[in-house]
């Protein structure tokens, strides 16, 4: 818990030259320092999708450089519309151009495309089932600039919105395969986007995206990991991690939050009685926990035990990312010895 | 006015608060530091002429209240904080640190002195209405500033707030603009041309000025204007500054939103600004 902002930090002061985490750059990567990274998956894939698709075009509210959007801007400048720091313009005119026939494809920070934009997606686009392709920065924890920045809520708030798919994906190589098939796809779709140098982590396994669908990426007698987004990558190395103890753990990657691969989900809970646990970089309320808990619950289905790896139910503080993913149960280890512990109950 | 250190010029002022904000920068070794320079005349007319406080007592009920919207002009708002004597200066280290009072992006909970929580941009002027309305309800006689930045111009909520501000005749509101020509994406007028801000503003109902916001003298003017403006309407302060003001090598660097410096590029940033201290 945080102090009174009336007390002194005592204990940084003084400390000599001792280093310090700092919350440093907006532009903190997930990545970890040895880890393999591909830059702008995102923008990349769509500037080249477009050479061969004239109906897209994309749509940024002073954001693009930040979304890796400016990819796409520079391979078709006249392709890009700049709509100012304006997010409920950027969805209303998203929606007019998707009325006309173009695919638009805009970017903001998830926070401010849920919590500020969330009437105009929801009323302009998603009622009328347009196509329209929103993709948002900084989802869940991925900075340290505390709330305002922070997109905790943004799964639990579109998952209530009709027509919509939502899709979390885990790294680059799943995002250069999910934009061309939310390309093929018809209607509204929110992405969350990881940007910047981007982890490499699915290709090791063989993954494929297929819209809509759950997929098991390692198999484990033990334990059931269900997760999406970079939890999955966490996943799979808490499950390197479990191995090394004899714990043997599965991971089900859950790209699509929206609609959800229930059957695929069922067949796995139903497999032995093992401890599910749901990993999600978001809140514990109304994300892919509770969309799992909720589906176990209609099918009479019931694992050994369900556990969920989430942020709590309040607003997250700032600082140096690890400090906070450590913090909030994120890190691989925090991962570990959570489930560790559900194994022992 | 708040009667600290008036034998302190308002230029060295500002120029102590850019040297509490490279300070600040060098800490993080990037961040917010052209915003920081370019705001510092304003914040130091803010500050040590245009508003009263108690150092002591941040919460004091006759202050005049000022609101940071710009979350990422935290380091800027510190600086002058510090100056003010309601930080410590020795904090200034912890800038960005984990367990800092002074995170990267204001926050209302964590640092004495900062009134309103920054960073989802566009809240500060629609927040300034409802203190303004509120400080009128109690007949209490202070002004409610709102710093916000010319990529706020961009927001509806700005000019929702504007235009309830106008209706409303609020006298004792004072917006603070800073035109610094520059946004996350490039140069404002790039990004979307809100100009001609003082016809529209004017149109909104506001007592309207635009001033050279690096020229203590004339912010001075301007913010005494304001105060003792007669009309029954909100008063604008739109401020024309120079992102990186005061070091020329940074001045000169293009894309400035979040200015990398290298490490040994501080000490020659703080020797600049040094040289041009009053004894
Ligand atoms: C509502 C909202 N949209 C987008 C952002 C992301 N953002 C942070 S700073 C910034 C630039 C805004 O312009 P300005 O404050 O004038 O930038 P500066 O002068 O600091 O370069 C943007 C788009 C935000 N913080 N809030
Ligand atoms: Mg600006």
């Amino acid at each position: 818990m945080r102090r009174s902002k009336y007390i002194r930090p005592e204990h940084l002061l003084n400390n000599g030259d001792r280093p310090r985490l700092t919350t440093s750059a907006m532009i903190a990567s997930i990545a970890g320092p040895d880890q393999p990274t591909k830059p702008a998956p995102f923008g990349h894939t769509l500037a080249a999708l477009a050479d061969r698709d004239p109906r897209i075009v994309g749509l940024s509210a002073d954001l693009a450089k930040y979304t890796d959007l400016h990819i796409f801007r520079a391979a078709h400048p006249d392709r890009f519309y700049q709509m100012g720091m304006a997010e409920q313009l950027l969805m209303m005119a998203a929606a007019g151009m998707a009325r006309e026939g173009f695919q638009p494809w805009v970017t903001t920070y998830a926070v401010f495309a849920s919590r500020r934009a969330y009437d105009f997606i929801c009323l302009a686009i998603a009622e009328e089932m347009l196509d329209v392709k929103i993709v948002c920065a900084l989802p869940g924890l991925t900075t340290g600039y505390g709330p305002s920045h922070q997109a905790t809520e943004d799964i639990a708030m579109f998952r209530g919105m009709p027509n919509l798919t939502i899709i979390d994906p885990c790294d680059a190589h799943e995002i250069e395969q999910a934009v061309p098939a939310i390309v093929a796809h018809k209607g509204p779709v929110y992405m969350r986007l990881l940007r910047g140098n981007v982890p490499l982590v699915l290709d090791e396994y063989g993954y494929e995206f297929e819209l809509g669908k759950a997929k098991l990426i390692r198999d484990g007698r033990d334990t059931l990991i269900i997760s999406s987004g970079l939890m999955t990558m966490r996943a799979l190395e808490a499950a390197k991690e479990l191995q090394k103890d004899g714990v043997d753990a599965a991971v089900l990657h859950v790209p699509t939050i929206k609609p959800l691969d229930e059957a695929t989900i069922l067949a796995e809970c139903r497999r032995g009685g093992r401890l599910v646990v749901v990993a999600e970089n978001h809140t514990v309320i109304g994300g892919l926990g509770e969309a799992v808990a909720a589906t176990l619950m209609r099918s009479d289905v019931r694992p050994a035990a369900f556990r969920q790896i989430a942020l709590p139910d309040q607003f997250l503080e700032a600082g140096a990312l690890p400090t906070l993913h450590d913090q909030y149960g994120f890190s691989t280890g925090k991962v570990v010895s959570a489930i560790k512990g559900w194994l022992d109950e | 006015m708040t009667e600290i250190g008036h034998n302190v010029s308002l230029s060295e002022r500002a120029r102590r608060i850019r040297r509490n904000a490279l300070r600040m920068g060098e800490v993080q070794g990037q961040g917010y530091i052209a915003q920081a320079l370019g705001v510092a005349d304003v914040l130091a007319v803010s500050y040590f002429h245009a508003t009263n406080y108690r150092p002591q007592d941040p919460e004091w009920e006759g202050r005049d209240r000022f609101l940071l919207s710009i979350g990422h002009y935290a380091i800027a708002l510190y600086a002058a904080l510090i100056e003010a004597k309601i930080i410590p200066e020795d904090e200034l280290g912890t800038y960005g640190m984990d367990d800092s009072r002074l995170p990267m992006s204001g926050m209302a909970a964590y640092t004495p002195g900062m009134e309103i929580t920054g960073g989802s941009l566009g809240h500060g002027l629609g927040i300034a209405v409802g203190m303004s309305l509120a400080l009128k309800r109690k007949g209490s006689k202070s002004f409610v500033y709102n710093l916000f930045s010319d990529g706020e111009l961009d927001e509806g909520s700005t000019w929702e707030a504007a235009m309830s501000a106008g209706s409303y005749k609020l006298d004792n509101l004072i917006g603070i603009v800073d035109v610094n020509q520059m946004q996350a994406d490039g140069p404002s007028l790039g990004v979307m041309n809100f100009e001609p801000l003082v016809p529209k503003f004017e149109a909104f109902g506001w007592f309207v000025q635009r001033v050279d916001g690096n020229d203590v003298d004339a912010l001075v003017k301007a913010f005494d204007a304001a105060r003792h403006h007669e009309g029954a309407q909100p008063r604008m302060i739109i401020c024309d500054t120079k992102m990186a003001k005061g070091v020329p090598f940074l001045e000169a660097r293009e894309r400035n939103h979040f200015l990398r410096v290298e490490p040994h590029e501080w000490a020659e940033a703080l020797k600049i600004i040094d040289a041009g201290a009053v004894a």
